[in-house]
């Protein structure tokens, strides 16, 4: 099945490249890491597993000399490093590709490659400040084609797919000889099939030799591409299995301390015919075509479709964040006019938008703010907001969804991605919605926060809020969904029900092909 | 389970601890200890001059111009924009004021008439930024420009003078408070800081302003009218603005051309000193007060202190770029 599973054992035997030894760290109030080791081996890819705050990042962030440890040490080939800030790190050959990329979105390819470390012309014209133009090019040349990279050098940053982004990232990590490369969650912004080309150049950069770290919360790509993983659980080491020998459930096990009761999600009560939400021929010039649908009281609709296939846009349309060129959207059977996200609230709908950070959440605000700010109207009197009433009623989400906070006024950028999105949820539960709009709900949140997502999803749909769900992630839409949609390129390819819904009819679907008829 | 229970016990705990400590936060605390040591050192060099209640009332009096336009300057700043035309707008709203008080109108009316110019300055910015999707910096930038020019325009270049003693007397006239003579701007900045502080931290505006200064998109997401709410921040700094330039004239007595000229950045100091923050999302009415003080009892000190007129301004913009840096370090740590 693997390619190197062969030589696994030699390989374990072997002196690992990066050894992390009894590493410590701790934040005011948190102590993220506790003794921790970690090992990496040339030619291997090591996924380090926890949930979110487990310490992962914690860790990366050392190693990558962001933070300084509290005490232990590291070695890199047998020789003890220090890196003192990202840039030594780099010198040292340990580079790393964060979930947000590092690039300059208006320069060209190589002018990125090799920001920072543009290769000098000769003689006085290097000393005057002059680049080597035609060297970077020729460099970045051979770096775009070692990671497989089929467009130019002269292309615009941002006129790159996020995929191809990153390829610029690896060839940048690349470029600077890098023995270790630790890429955080690579795989949560990219297609099925980009997943497919990354992992191709994974499988390309383990034959070099180089050791890899690949920090995930998706386990099935630990299956595909990793040879042994690392779990964290409250910043300290879990466990460590060869991953030819594990199972899911094993992995989960280790992550969160408990086996993750999978049946939970299945068991629902079946929604009702009412019509909650019509949404007819909604057109966005060039990105929606002729979207109609219904929305059914206590119904969770599935939006599935690759990346770019309109979901995301047909959510920020139908919410007024974008503008639409035609279409009509009916509430409780009373058409509607949304023209901007103010009209949908006040219409009933609520939207968990998919960048929790930079759209969701008010990230140097306290928990408090961020709950009560789709809620001020009802919260105040005379447009005076009543404190008492505010913190009653986030104090009563907070519990209510278990929102892990050490206090109301905590600002939200200090609380763990799970938690971060149960805020986000708060807010809007908290306003009463008719239809809540999730997109991608539970990407890069840990396993146990996903469930407890799914829970309160669970509860919603009782009460009767209709629900539609945005996510990546087949089994989560397959598990979750009363029906599917699926789209493709702006149009809605086609319609399943929970019972004839299969990974196969949604990725046939979402490719842009018809159904054969069953 | 077990993890939850005390979770949620955790929640409940600190809030009230919290709240009884955060009168005055951390940040102004800094500032309020940088302004005491000018104050103090003032007091040592030149005790006699300094440290009597004329001029102290006479900085605060001067200040309070300063103070009252910095407090629009803050909600700018607070939504992450930057308000250059100030300046223009104080000298704008006064000479309204002058004009129609030279045109025999009542002084009620000379005052709103010179307020109405501030807000619609505002207004406009507050449209060219919203509606026009111009950067704050450039639109206000823009607005300093065709404000100033139609002040020298209507002008001519020369000043309005002979103005009432009716209007005069808002800047001039002293209240006697508890035995000490408290001038009348003095009192009306005091007035408006209050009136701006409940209206920043109590009202749905307020919170509403903050978070549209610490993420616009999660704010506008919210259902918040995102385009609205920053007219009316721009429209409430015009009006600031224009309260603080009648004040001012009241209190110099005639409507210069070039009245307020380079105030905004005078203001705009005040404002940072005061512990907003250049990216938006933070920022005081009480911190806004320190920082005008500072500024003032900066120019009123080297004065006393009988520092060459020259190169006061030098001096000025260093201990500004000093407390700023200070204050970047102390959020580092």
């Amino acid at each position: 099945m693997r390619i190197g599973e062969v030589n696994l054992d030699q390989k374990m035997t072997k002196e690992p490249i990066l050894t992390i030894k009894g590493i410590s760290k701790a934040f005011p109030g948190v102590q993220a890491l506790d003794k921790v080791d970690f090992e990496a081996y040339a030619g291997e890819v090591t996924a380090l597993l926890g949930e979110n705050g487990a310490g992962k990042s914690t860790l990366m962030k050392i190693l990558s000399g962001v933070y300084k440890a509290d005490e232990g040490e590291m070695f890199l080939n047998g020789t003890k490093i220090e890196p003192q800030n990202p840039h030594q790190a780099q010198e040292l050959g340990i580079s790393i590709i964060y979930q947000e990329f590092n690039l300059t979105p208006n320069q060209n390819v190589y002018t990125n490659i090799f920001l920072g470390r543009e290769p000098m012309a000769r003689g006085l014209a290097g000393k005057l400040g002059f680049v080597d133009s035609r060297l970077m090019r020729q460099h970045s040349e051979k770096l775009l084609a070692q990671v497989g990279a089929h467009f130019g050098n002269d292309r615009l940053v941002n006129s790159l797919s996020v995929a191809e982004q990153q390829m610029v990232e690896i060839a940048k990590a690349l470029s600077v000889q890098a023995k270790v490369i630790i890429m955080d969650e690579p795989t949560s912004a990219l297609g099925k099939e980009e997943v497919k080309v990354l992992f191709d150049i994974i499988q390309d950069l383990k034959k070099q030799g180089l050791a890899i770290i690949f920090i995930t919360h998706r386990l099935e790509e630990v299956f595909e591409i990793a040879d042994r993983a690392i779990v964290f659980r409250d910043g300290r080491r879990a466990g460590e299995v060869k991953v030819a020998e594990a199972t899911t459930e094993q992995l989960i096990g280790l992550m969160v301390g408990r086996a993750l009761d999978r049946s939970q999600v299945h068991e629902r009560v079946a929604a009702t015919q009412e019509v909650v939400l019509k949404v007819q021929n909604l057109n966005r010039k060039g990105v929606l075509h002729n979207i109609s649908f219904e929305l059914h009281r206590g119904e969770i609709l599935g939006l599935a479709g690759l990346v770019g296939a309109g979901r995301t846009e047909t959510a920020r349309a139908l919410f007024g964040a974008d503008r639409m060129d035609s279409g009509e959207i009916y509430i409780d059977g009373k058409r509607v006019e949304i023209t901007s996200p103010d009209s949908a609230v006040k219409a009933g709908l609520a939207l968990v938008p998919e960048g929790r950070q930079t759209q969701g959440l008010v990230m140097i605000q306290t928990v408090e703010k961020n709950i009560a700010l789709p809620n001020l109207d009802a919260l105040s009197r005379n447009n005076f907001v009543n404190r008492g009433k505010m913190r009653h009623l986030v104090q009563t989400y907070v519990e209510k969804m278990n929102i892990r906070t050490p206090s109301l006024e905590q600002r939200v950028l200090n609380l763990s991605g799970g938690n971060q999105q149960k805020v986000v949820l708060a807010k809007w539960l908290a306003s009463n919605p008719k239809v809540l709009i999730l997109d991608e709900p539970t990407r890069g949140i840990d396993v146990g926060a996903k469930a407890e997502v799914y829970e309160i999803m669970n509860e919603l749909v009782q009460q009767g809020i209709g629900i539609i769900m945005i996510s990546s992630e087949m089994p989560e839409i397959l598990a979750i969904s009363d029906r599917i949609l699926v789209m493709y390129e702006g149009r809605i390819m086609g319609e399943l029900t929970r019972a004839n819904a299969t990974q196969e009819r949604i990725m046939t679907l979402a490719s842009g092909q018809v159904l054969e008829a069953s | 389970m077990a993890k939850n229970l005390s979770s949620t016990h955790e929640v409940r705990q600190p809030s009230l601890k919290r709240r009884s400590f955060k009168v005055v936060s951390s940040q102004e605390l800094g500032v309020i200890l940088i302004l005491i040591t000018l104050i103090v050192i003032l007091g040592a060099t030149a005790r006699e001059k300094f440290l009597n209640p004329n001029t102290i009332f006479n900085m605060i009096r001067n200040f309070s111009w300063i103070a009252v336009a910095g407090f629009g300057e803050l909600l700018v700043i607070i939504i992450a924009g930057i308000d250059l035309s100030v300046g223009s707008t104080m000298a704008f709203s006064g000479l309204i004021s002058a004009m129609l008080l030279v045109s025999e109108f009542p002084v009620p009316v000379a005052v709103i008439g010179g307020l109405a110019g501030g807000l619609l300055v505002g207004l406009v910015n507050g449209l060219l930024v919203s509606k026009g999707h111009l950067p704050a910096f450039i639109a206000t930038l823009g607005m300093m420009s065709v404000v100033r020019g139609i002040v020298y325009g209507v002008t001519q270049g020369q000043p309005v003078m002979k103005l009432p003693l009716g209007f005069l007397n808002i800047g001039r006239v002293d209240v006697p408070i508890l035995g000490l003579k408290v001038p009348l701007p003095v009192i009306l900045m005091l007035v408006i800081a209050v009136l701006m502080h409940m209206f920043l931290s109590k009202t749905i505006w307020g919170y509403r302003i903050y978070a549209l200064g610490g993420n616009e998109q999660s704010t506008r997401l919210s259902g918040v009218n995102t385009g609205w709410l920053k007219i009316l921040v721009f429209s409430l700094a015009g009006l600031m603005a224009g309260t603080g330039g009648i004040l001012m004239t009241a209190r110099l007595g005639v409507a210069m051309p070039n009245a307020a000229l380079g105030y905004e950045l005078d203001v705009i100091a005040a404002v940072f000193i005061g512990g907003a923050s250049t990216s938006g999302g933070s920022g005081t009415i009480l911190g806004v007060l320190i920082g005008a003080a500072i500024m003032q009892v900066l120019r009123t000190g080297m004065i006393l202190l009988g520092i060459d007129p020259y190169w006061q301004n030098a001096a000025i913009g260093m201990i500004i770029l000093i407390s700023l840096m200070v204050d970047q370090l102390r959020r580092r740590s």
